[in-house]
């Protein structure tokens, strides 16, 4: 309402967000907070290797696994962390707005962290070959170092993530120390710091089985070392992820006190507990046997854990959007911008009167299409589009089928359906605007259209309404 | 003319005064533009002496050291990016979101485009040996990469001048449209100067030095060369901004300006006068010496600081009444926003209680006058039932204004201050009142 909407018609604006988010949260958690460690871990195999070749052999493949990490973290990983940032700035810039404005020093924090690390992994990586004989063992250590730091700015966005579903006292306390000590914190870090333990693994039997000779020595005992590594964390992996799954419903059950809701989080969090379990023990059984048996271990199978582990990652992290729906910050944002305490005003007055920029301010009996395009593009178009991704038309043909939709029955349903869908926001326009929605949804039946966002066609900005001493809101024609 | 828009900001506190955060942002910026400036520049060098390489081959060996340079320079440059973000985004909330929409394809395509160049400079780098056979692949990679990081500094400049201008926000729509606007161009090319400087005294520092001269392996090229080299293209691109600098200063808007911008920029100006003068003192001397290397650094750092000092204050001005502006608006919806959910909470009570909304303001302000069955002074309330049956806002309106229909009655007064949302609650309560017995 107070920012121009970006908006995405095809590919969706979560699409945006996710595509680069998950992208980073695989590297991020597999080659920088789980890899690093397995580096150096390797690397001190190295160090502690009796025979001369067989240390060479250790040190050689740390590297050559280092360098793959260095240049994808370095390039890709670095830039999606920003562009987490860039791209929600753009999709939602009243959370991530309200965000920054929270978790300010946190982030700042974050920073000096991050500086650190950068400033680590270069040192780690541009010293590894200059850093040999006696220093060897302070490489190791610089290797240990950077992993800590890479811990921790994992650590520290942590809880901005947990934060967004479920602040806990945040709600009534508005301080950075409530915010960031939220319910979940503990145990998503909990989850999250084995998980990316494991996929490091999973990264290394892949690394390992391309940059070692087939069949030798040193790949054998590497995937032995790299299997018993997973193995070690495994069993964390399930601790943490059963902590947080029982956390996860609880606390939105005391967001939402609608017994529907409760019944599908239940499914949800079943769901994601079987995605996660199984891909958890799959990734298991074949660490275990890169453990027991490397050498009977096909190329082809070596590639599964790392898959599974995006896989597992990905669901993990669909099921955390979505499970804090209807809210970007559960109590004070709603996912469409909209904040909770303004529904009063908006309800009454509407949104396109209070809007910055709209193209209709008032609704007349000609322009119902137009103006109910306008509050589809304020209110609806942060998770929908008309026909793209989660698209408006298909998810209204879904209802009503191919019958000609009713704008009076569309009307009333936007009017409930956030307690028919739990997850969906209230909408949060007035009465005549819920029904320019409506004709507006009808229309679309048998028309096409696209929204193109502000990034394209721009904005308008129409004159504000003036408010009467009275309460009254005067609209200028 | 259309009006200025005036958002309303973010209603959550900012984490600490602008007193603090301000010079914070300025000293993030400077660090962060430094690593940019090196990492651009750098990547212009390694192409363009990559290029020049063919007729001296030397080139191609002080290209390769400037290529090794970049891996730290450009990953510093992003982590660095990061604080100054942050401050912009606390700082000018509304502003940079807002400039970032309007740019939006071009502001997101900047991930994968700066992604993609550092890819390309690795890949540049790891390939030095493998492709010596193909100079020109080779050299088309650095093209590539060096094309694709010339694009990010204009997407950047654009965003921070469109958030500046909130005037012109309706008539931008992507990023074509903002390049367009008053000193983008002139502080693009200001920036690439910029950049071709520093990398030049950084190659005078790094690549001048004996010892590095001595490694590298060259045929011919010596240090006083090298210093020689980067001294001419830092003195000569470094002449380019006195044109430069006055064109920003004449394109820009100029109701940012005030004496202390001025002043700030002007002195910034004057101080670089002797770091100017001190390359031409090095570049007359035979072996072209690094000896004054220190003090051109520190005085151009001095000159680099008033110049970011005087762009924060020229944007400080010129946002000053529209961050005025976005500051009431805020606290008037803020205002207005409890006020609805007030009355929304005390009509969803009073409608569970079973009264209705109308009946407090009827008793506070009517009542004295009006009672259902009788005449007290003015008629009762099954009279005005009767003649406005169906028609809650006939009351409002002769409440409003009320004229003077009977005989024997005193005029009543206008209750016009009430408001007709108000008025019209009365006017409902009146017609049930009236109905139910």
């Amino acid at each position: 309402m107070d920012f121009p909407v970006f908006h995405l018609d095809w590919l969706n604006n979560r699409g945006l967000i996710a595509i680069i988010a998950i992208l980073h949260v695989v590297i991020n958690h597999a080659m920088a907070v789980g890899g690093i460690p397995l580096i150096a871990y390797l690397e001190r195999r190295g160090v502690r290797a009796t025979d001369g070749t067989q240390a060479q052999q250790w040190d050689r493949l740390a590297f050559r696994m280092l360098a793959i990490f260095f240049f994808v973290t370095t390039t890709v990983g670095a830039l999606t962390g920003v562009g987490i940032w860039l791209s929600a700035g753009l999709v939602n810039p009243y959370a991530i707005g309200s965000l920054i404005r929270v978790f300010f020093w946190a982030w700042f924090t974050e920073w000096i962290v991050f500086v650190t690390e950068v400033v680590l992994i270069l040192a780690y990586y541009l010293s590894w070959k200059k850093w040999v004989g006696t220093k060897k063992v302070s490489h190791v250590k610089l290797g240990f170092g950077l992993a800590l730091a890479s811990w921790l700015t994992m650590a520290i966005i942590v809880a901005i993530l947990s934060f967004m579903m479920d602040p806990g006292s945040w709600g009534t306390d508005r301080t950075l120390l409530s915010g960031f000590l939220n319910p979940l914190y503990l145990p998503q870090l909990a989850f999250r710091t084995p998980v990316a333990m494991v996929m490091a693994g999973a990264f290394g039997l892949v690394v390992t089985a391309f940059v070692t000779p087939r069949r030798s020595e040193i790949q054998a005992a590497a995937l032995r070392a790299i299997g018993g590594w997973m193995l070690a964390w495994m069993p964390l992996c399930l601790v943490g992820g059963y902590w947080y799954a029982t956390r996860v419903p609880v606390a939105m059950k005391a967001q939402l006190p609608v017994a529907l809701l409760t019944q599908q989080l239940a499914q949800w969090s079943h769901g994601a507990i079987t995605v996660l379990v199984g891909a958890v023990v799959a990734i298991g059984l074949i660490a275990l046997w890169a453990r027991l048996a490397p050498r009977t271990l096909p190329r082809v199978v070596l590639l599964v854990p790392a898959l599974l582990a995006i896989l597992l990652l990905g669901t993990f992290e669909r099921v955390r959007e979505f499970t804090r729906k209807p809210y970007a910050i559960p109590g004070y944002l709603y996912s469409n911008g909209f904040r909770k305490a303004d529904y009063p005003i908006l309800q009454r007055d509407g949104v396109l009167a209070h809007a910055t920029y709209t193209r209709v301010r008032q609704i007349t009996s000609d322009n119902e299409v137009e103006a109910g395009r306008e509050v589809f593009n304020l209110t609806c178009t942060r998770c929908h589009t008309v026909d793209g991704i989660n698209g408006i038309r298909a998810v209204v043909a879904n209802m009503y089928g191919n019958q000609p939709w009713s704008v009076s029955a569309l009307d009333a349903y936007i009017g409930m359906m956030h307690n028919a869908r739990p997850y969906m926001p209230p909408f949060p326009g007035n009465g005549p605007e819920r029904k320019a929605l409506a004709t507006y949804l009808v229309y679309l039946q048998n028309h096409a259209d696209t929204i193109n966002g502000a990034q394209r066609d721009g904005v308008m900005v129409l004159p504000r309404p003036r408010r009467l001493a009275d309460g009254t809101l005067i609209i200028a024609q | 003319m259309l009006p200025v828009p005036v958002p309303r900001d973010i209603p959550l506190p900012l984490p600490a005064d602008g007193f603090y955060l301000e010079p914070l942002l300025i000293v993030a910026f400077i660090a962060h533009i430094l690593f940019v400036n090196l990492t651009v520049g750098g990547a212009v060098y390694v192409f363009l002496l990559q290029l020049w390489s063919r007729r001296r081959p030397d080139y191609a060996v002080l290209a390769r050291a400037v290529a090794q340079t970049l891996t730290v320079n450009k990953s510093m440059a992003v982590v660095l990016g990061v604080a100054p973000l942050l401050l912009i985004n606390v700082l000018y909330t509304v502003h940079f979101y807002t400039a970032n929409a309007l740019t939006g394809m071009a502001w997101i395509a900047l991930v994968p485009v700066i992604a993609g160049a550092f890819v390309l400079l690795y890949v540049h780098k790891y390939t030095w040996v493998r492709l010596a056979h193909r100079p020109r692949l080779h050299l088309a990679i650095a093209g590539v990469a060096v094309a694709l990081l010339l694009f990010v500094p204009l997407v950047f400049l654009a965003n921070v001048s469109l958030m500046m201008m909130p005037e012109r926000w309706s008539s931008v729509a992507g990023l074509w449209d903002a390049v367009w606007l008053p000193a983008v161009l002139p502080r693009y090319f200001h920036f690439m100067s910029a950049s071709l400087i520093l990398t030049s005294l950084f190659g005078v520092g790094y690549f001048g030095r004996e010892k590095f001269v001595q490694q590298a392996g060259f045929e011919t090229l010596t240090a006083p060369n090298i210093r020689r080299f980067f001294y001419r293209i830092a003195f000569g691109t470094s002449l380019g901004q006195y044109v430069i600098g006055p064109t920003i200063l004449l394109t820009l808007p100029a109701d940012g300006l005030n004496t202390a911008v001025l002043a700030t920029v002007l002195i910034g100006a004057v101080i670089s006068l002797a770091p100017i003068s001190m390359m031409w003192l090095e570049l007359k001397e035979p072996l072209a010496h690094r000896t004054r290397l220190l003090e051109i650094s520190v005085l151009l750092t001095a000159t680099v600081l008033c110049m970011a000092m005087g762009r924060h204050a020229y944007r400080k001005i010129r946002l000053a009444p529209h961050q005025r502006a976005i500051a009431n608006a805020t606290e008037q919806w803020n205002s207005d926003s409890s006020q609805a959910a007030f009355n929304a909470r005390l009509r969803s009570e009073l409608e569970a209680s079973g009264r209705s909304v109308g009946q407090p303001i009827f008793e506070a302000n009517c009542m004295a006058c009006h009672a259902r069955d009788e005449r007290l002074i003015g008629p009762p309330l099954t009279e005005i039932a009767n003649i406005y049956a169906g028609n809650p806002d006939g009351i409002v309106t002769w409440a409003m204004a009320p004229g003077k229909k009977r005989e024997g009655f005193p005029q009543m007064p206008p209750f016009e201050v009430l408001g007709k949302e108000k008025l019209r609650h009365v006017a409902d309560y009146i017609l049930q009142t009236a109905a139910h017995k």
